[in-house]
């Protein structure tokens, strides 16, 4: 009974929460001058209202999977990877390059490159975790600092050895793209490609080095109580370390979705693509789990996507979505509200 | 080119893009002091940035002159405490991750100030402010020789409204009874309470002044640097005080300290193309010198700084 009421705890925290956020995104709109409803249903049109839509939301979904994995699997561990973004970009440009200097088949050449980006994210997440492990510098620190040096690193790569008109790289080889024209065609044109199966690759193997390995066993168990797993002869650092090295490789996996997929090349970034930032909101709503994380990440592709349609056909600025995203991990985090609430109204006022 | 020349190129722009992160670090310490994170300083600096830029747009409008971006420093004081408030309460009294509470403030912060600028100008942007806090002299300092000249000499008031502050934040945390307070909430919020102190009120207050300097932080930005409001406005600025914060110790005189040295470090990448000694110098490495840095002092290399201990705990009551 109480194992039921948990689970079903679990999926009622995200579904109020969304519900919660569109719900307040629908006052603010009315609050402005908005029609909330002309705007909902051309934000539901615009996720599926034809196959380019679906196509795109299924495109923006692939690289948010990826960042919410690793935002989810350094959680395990019991660390907070807000480093994704850095970690992302050094991702796109470790791929971008391979991409481009490689001259390999593509049955080589295009793993190849994921992998390259993957390393690459790895590495940027390996640093702090060893500073963590070694020093027990608060990752959550260091993450942030990591992504500045990231964003201008990269941009000074780019301009100083990797340049092409229009403040970019070159375009990848077609050996290294995820691009598929059948997949475009499918879907009316978008920019679909083969990095939704990256991410669902990846979401698999979350779930089974976490669920099925030792090694899972082992981190998931130091996320719970170092010093319990210290005890049971688990070796802490180690675990840290490796956690933020697959966390960075998913990371930099979601950068490949951009540089392999979305637009084949990378450009210098003023800021950043916000997909690392928006992963934390995935993880968190998808409470952690490959699938939750495939849901969670497919609903903020959407809500991403679908305001465009939006702010197109009802006006209302794109911006709103991010309100009502920030609004839902708001709520999330604060579950010990909705926990109160529904102990209320469930128990009648007893404890 | 003059080692007296470089000083005078160097020092007052670096003061200059110190002021808005000096008050920004001071609102961290504010909040961390009392135990409670706020990685949400970007979003808080970013809403007093919109407020200050449409403020003092307004104030031009009302006939304020340049009485109006000392008005929107009121509004975005205001604002910033306000805007504080839900990162409190989830984190204070809903206990939520104060991590992800103030992940959550900067989207809410970049989505709602970029919304509202839509709908008030069906812009992107603000309009370019007018009345600019303006450089000038300091009456009487100005006067003292060489130092006159470099720190005093068309400088911006509010920068050193921003380090007077850092003196009056420094005496109220270690020189009241309120400061003490805030620090044994922050260290030990169990013994704190078995003495009488009320741990949560005690964190509100000090989450929703934190909120208030980094709102003025980011309104100055707009009044002294920017000029207006943009999505980009403020892009890091925040999170670079965060960096200032810890580089600095969690200490207020520290974290003023370190904001100059970081205005320095990015004043010396924009003019350093003019400096002979760093032109050959790639900007890239003055860009990350902060975030280097502040990595490199938590590691211990430069100093150690460690957190205050129950920061990032929320409290609850009997628990052990």
């Amino acid at each position: 009974m109480n194992v039921m009421k948990g689970r079903l705890f679990h999926i009622l925290v995200p579904v109020i929460s969304v519900l919660l956020g569109l719900l307040i995104g629908g006052i603010i709109m009315l609050v402005s001058n908005y029609d909330p409803i002309q705007a909902y249903s051309a934000l539901i049109g615009g996720i599926f209202g034809n196959g380019y839509n679906i196509g795109e939301t299924i495109r923006a979904a692939s690289p948010l999977i990826l960042s919410g994995l690793a935002v989810a699997f350094a959680f395990r561990t019991g660390l907070f990877n807000i480093g994704v973004e850095g970690q992302l970009l050094v991702g796109w440009l470790a791929s971008v390059y391979v991409g481009i200097h490689f001259d390999l088949p593509k049955i080589i050449h295009l793993p190849l490159a994921v992998i390259a980006g993957a390393l690459a994210g790895a590495l940027w997440g390996v640093l702090p975790g060893i500073l963590k492990a070694r020093f027990k510098v608060h990752e959550v620190i260091t993450t942030i600092m990591m992504n500045y040096i990231a964003l201008y690193v990269t941009n000074a790569i780019i301009r100083a050895y990797m340049l092409a008109p229009g403040e970019r790289t070159k375009d990848i080889k077609e050996s290294a793209s995820l691009a598929s024209p059948w997949l475009q065609q499918m879907t009316d044109f978008s920019r679909l490609h083969y990095g939704i199966l990256v991410a669902l690759i990846g979401a698999l193997f979350m779930w089974f080095v976490l669920w099925k390995t030792t090694t899972g066993y082992e981190l998931r168990a130091v996320g719970f109580n170092q010093h319990a797993s210290q005890y049971a002869g688990i070796s802490v650092s180690k675990n840290i370390i490796l956690a933020m090295a697959i966390s960075g490789a998913f990371a930099g996996a979601a950068g490949t979705m951009e540089g392999l997929g979305t637009y084949q090349y990378m450009t210098i970034n003023n800021a950043f693509t916000g997909v690392g930032f928006d992963g934390i909101a995935v993880s968190l709503l998808g409470a952690n789990g490959s699938i939750g994380i495939i849901v969670a990440a497919l609903l903020f592709g959407g809500l991403k996507i679908g305001a465009l349609t939006m702010q197109s056909t009802a006006g209302v600025p794109t911006e709103l979505i991010g309100i009502v995203i920030a609004l839902i991990i708001f709520f999330v985090a604060s579950s010990y509200l909705i926990r109160w609430l529904t102990n209320r109204f469930t128990k009648g006022g007893k404890i | 080119m003059s080692f007296f020349d470089i000083l005078a190129l160097i020092v007052p722009a670096a003061i200059v893009s110190a002021a808005p992160l000096i008050l920004t670090a001071l609102g961290g310490v504010f909040s961390e002091r009392s135990g409670v994170v706020n990685i949400g300083l970007e979003g808080l600096m970013m809403f007093g940035a919109f407020l200050g830029a449409i403020f003092t747009h307004y104030g031009e409008q009302w006939g304020l002159g340049a009485a109006s971006p000392w008005m929107s420093f009121a509004v975005a004081i205001i604002g910033g405490a306000l805007f504080a408030v839900p990162h409190a309460v989830a984190s204070i009294s809903l206990k939520a991750d104060q991590v992800v509470s103030g992940v959550a403030l900067n989207f809410l912060a970049a989505g709602l100030s970029i919304f509202l600028t839509k709908k008030l100008f069906d812009a992107g942007q603000t309009p370019d402010i007018q009345e600019r806090i303006g450089k000038g002299d300091i009456p009487v300092l100005s006067k003292i020789p060489v130092i006159g000249d470099l720190f005093f000499s068309n400088a911006y008031s509010t920068s050193f409204v921003a380090i007077f502050l850092a003196f009056v934040v420094w005496y109220i945390i270690y020189k009241t009874p309120f400061g003490l307070r805030l620090r044994s909430v922050g260290e030990h919020p169990m013994a704190a309470d078995t003495m009488g102190i009320n741990v949560n009120k005690t964190r509100y207050i000090s989450v929703i002044i934190g909120g208030a300097f980094a709102g003025l932080g980011g309104a100055i930005y707009v009044a002294s640097i920017a000029g207006n409001f943009t999505q980009s406005t403020i892009s890091g600025q925040g999170f670079m005080a965060l960096a200032a914060m810890i580089f600095g110790k969690w200490h207020p005189l520290g974290a003023m300290g370190a904001a100059l040295f970081f205005g320095l470090a990015q004043s010396l990448s924009i003019t350093g193309e003019q400096i002979p000694l760093l032109k050959n110098i790639p900007d890239v490495y003055l860009l990350i010198a902060p975030y280097v840095l502040t990595i490199l002092a938590l590691a211990g290399f430069v100093g150690r700084a460690d957190a205050p201990k129950a920061s990032g705990q929320p409290y609850e009551k009997g628990k052990r």
